[in-house]
């Protein structure tokens, strides 16, 4: 069971003094309700858990551990290497701090059953490690799913119709900044939004449309660097599908500059970061819009 | 008197009310308390709202007032208040314990006015709660969900509502509601199922000992805060959904010409949260959430003869995206005293 031996080779680790800490998941109340943890000593380990409701994803939580004393270890599934590796490529974490174990990973669940995010899964792949614990079953690929089906049906409506679906998910947004909290591309030490001298702080809405310009502003940062990993929507506590507005602009670089996925492979110049010849003109791109 | 009548004669009697009512309507898959219209889905079977009734008297955000500048004049227009009565529907019995927790802030001196006309206008028609869920435990507190206390309490009883008046308002409501006469003593085992239900639930049993204003330093000492506060994103969800979380922000909006002031919420889990000009007293994450729950548990207790600003709803225990918790908390710092 890949759970034991997680736990048998953090604990080795911990002892052997390689990393000082670990950086995991415990179990909650429920039986669904696993949250992010640390554990620093052998009797911490005692609570650390692994499983099918280890949805989170613990890329965000190593910026914090990046400042401190001696390795973590953190453990990634297939798709969390990617936004620690997209970490990496904006060198907002350093490499020699974490000891990484990738983690097998058969799609994670929580209470309404398999998560978002894994029903379209990035695949088996570990784009970092130090050393993978896996088995047969979590290398088994995922069925496969078109992720931009949704987005192509907000593209197929007109624009009257596109602006009220998103007029209505939007309307339930409370401005917690969950998603921005989570977001592993979200990195700002502090965001213009919790400025209070930027003049646009988010505790209230001057306009109606503001939460909206919220997310699309948002949406527009990451874009490039988002890895499409679904934390936003996991966490927003208004079930916004928000990962809908980072898909539409990673559907469009795609089509516009060639398929890219954040957070794979080598640090390199990303489409949105990178000006070549061939960059298809800003005409095409408004015309796009126009459709 | 008791009164009853048939559970699908609801929608009529709502619409027969002669004033605003708002409750609890589906929409999008999610229950929240709104403005009762034609067409509005109701559902009263719901045992919690995704956010509480607060915000029917503490709306997320508000105007306060207007400022004018015209030359060298300044003109001030009030915001009006509420002046109108309207009905809050179906409410259950935690959450209107918690109007109890907000009046001690708003309704003390100095009077907040603008909750104080809201919570005056305001006629409550409670429901006792039928399905409490797993994540309830309003019981720990001393709430009993099948006895709220409001202008008119209803009871769901088979395919009926019992309804009872238990003040002159929500007597003057019911009087042209369509009912008949019903024996109050029908009420008795179906009070007593919602008691056992309650009793079967998994924090039905939280112990609060050692946990009050009489034990401030132990609790702000503690060990446990930095474990506890660890996977916390500091979204403040918790605080939102919360009946009971009372911190606004006032601030003005300048146009240039015109400057709005308007007060929002706040929570103490962001970082700009009574940001002074010597900065931050809470610089991380694990002071700002010590600080929510001390309040909850500690400090408001201290002020209040014992009185909890936590009427365990369980929306936080729902809502957290990294699964936080009240009821961690509670058993975390419980666990230090045994």
């Amino acid at each position: 069971m890949i759970a034991n031996e997680l736990k048998k080779r953090a604990l080795e680790l911990l002892a052997d003094g390689t990393v000082k800490r670990v950086l995991g998941w415990q179990k909650g109340e429920f039986e669904h309700d696993w949250s992010p943890a640390l554990f620093e000593t052998a009797e911490e380990m005692k609570g650390f858990v692994y499983g099918k409701y280890a949805g989170a994803n613990l890329s965000k939580y190593c910026l914090k551990l990046n400042k401190e004393e001696g390795k973590t270890l953190v453990m990634l599934k297939p798709c969390d290497t990617y936004s620690f590796n997209q970490l990496l490529h904006e060198h907002r974490l350093n490499r020699e701090n974490f000891y990484i174990i990738g983690v097998g990973c058969k799609g994670m669940e929580d209470q309404n059953g398999l998560l978002m995010k894994c029903t379209c899964c990035k695949g088996k792949v570990f784009e970092l490690s130090d050393e993978v614990i896996d088995d047969e079953e979590s290398r088994q690929p995922m069925p496969e799913v078109d992720r931009f089906e949704q987005v192509a049906k907000l593209e197929q409506m007109t624009h009257q119709e596109r602006f009220e679906f998103w007029r209505n998910e939007l309307s339930r947004c409370i401005r917690c900044n969950a998603c921005r909290n989570v977001c592993p591309a979200c990195t700002c030490v502090k965001c213009v939004f919790d400025n209070p001298g930027s003049g646009i702080a988010s505790k209230a809405n001057v306009t109606d449309f503001e939460e909206n310009m919220f997310h699309i502003i948002r949406a527009y940062h990451v874009a490039g660097r988002c890895t499409d990993c679904g934390e936003c929507s996991r966490v927003c506590p208004q079930n916004i599908p928000l990962h809908l507005l980072n898909r539409k602009f990673i559907k469009d670089m795609n089509e516009l500059y060639g398929e890219y996925q954040a957070g794979e492979g080598a640090e390199e110049r990303t489409p949105m970061t990178s000006y070549t010849l061939e960059d298809v003109e800003p005409g095409i791109v408004h015309e796009r819009g126009n459709e | 008197m008791m009164r009853k009548f048939a559970a699908n004669k609801v929608e009529d009697i709502i619409k027969a009310i002669p004033m605003p009512v708002y409750a609890p309507i589906e929409e999008n898959g999610m229950v929240q308390y709104d403005r009762f219209e034609e067409g509005a889905k109701l559902n009263l079977d719901t045992c919690k709202t995704e956010k509480s009734p607060k915000d029917l008297l503490f709306p997320q955000w508000e105007d306060m007032m207007h400022f004018r500048m015209e030359g060298k004049t300044i003109s001030i227009t009030e915001q009006e208040r509420c002046s109108q009565d309207y009905v809050l529907f179906g409410a259950r019995a935690c959450d209107l314990k918690a109007f109890e927790v907000l009046d001690r802030v708003f309704l003390v001196d100095p009077v907040d006015t603008y909750y104080a006309a809201r919570r005056a206008h305001g006629i409550v028609v409670a429901l006792a709660c039928g399905e409490p869920e797993d994540t309830c435990f309003c019981g720990v507190f001393g709430i009993d969900p099948a006895n709220p206390t409001a202008d008119v309490v209803m009871w769901k009883v088979g395919e009926e509502y019992y309804a009872e008046a238990q003040t002159k308002r929500g007597e003057e409501l019911m009087a042209n509601w369509e009912t008949q006469e019903a024996d109050a003593a029908a009420l008795e085992p179906v009070k007593a199922e919602i008691g056992k239900k309650l009793a079967e639930k998994p924090f039905a049993n939280l112990n609060l000992e050692g946990l009050d204003g009489d034990h401030m330093m132990e609790m702000f000492r503690s060990a446990q805060w930095k474990k506890l506060s660890m996977a916390c994103l500091g979204c403040g969800s918790c605080t939102f959904v919360c009946p009971t979380c009372q911190c606004y922000d006032i601030r003005d909006y300048d146009s240039g010409k015109d400057i709005q002031r308007y007060r929002c919420w706040d929570s103490c889990m962001y970082s700009d949260f009574t940001l002074m000009a010597h900065g931050t007293n809470r610089p991380t994450q694990v002071e700002r959430y010590r600080q929510r729950f001390m309040h909850k548990l500690c400090y408001y207790p201290a002020n209040n003869e014992g009185l909890y600003s936590c009427v365990g709803c369980g929306r936080c225990v729902r809502k957290c995206p990294m699964n936080l918790n009240i009821v961690k908390v509670i058993k975390a710092l419980g666990e230090e005293k045994k």
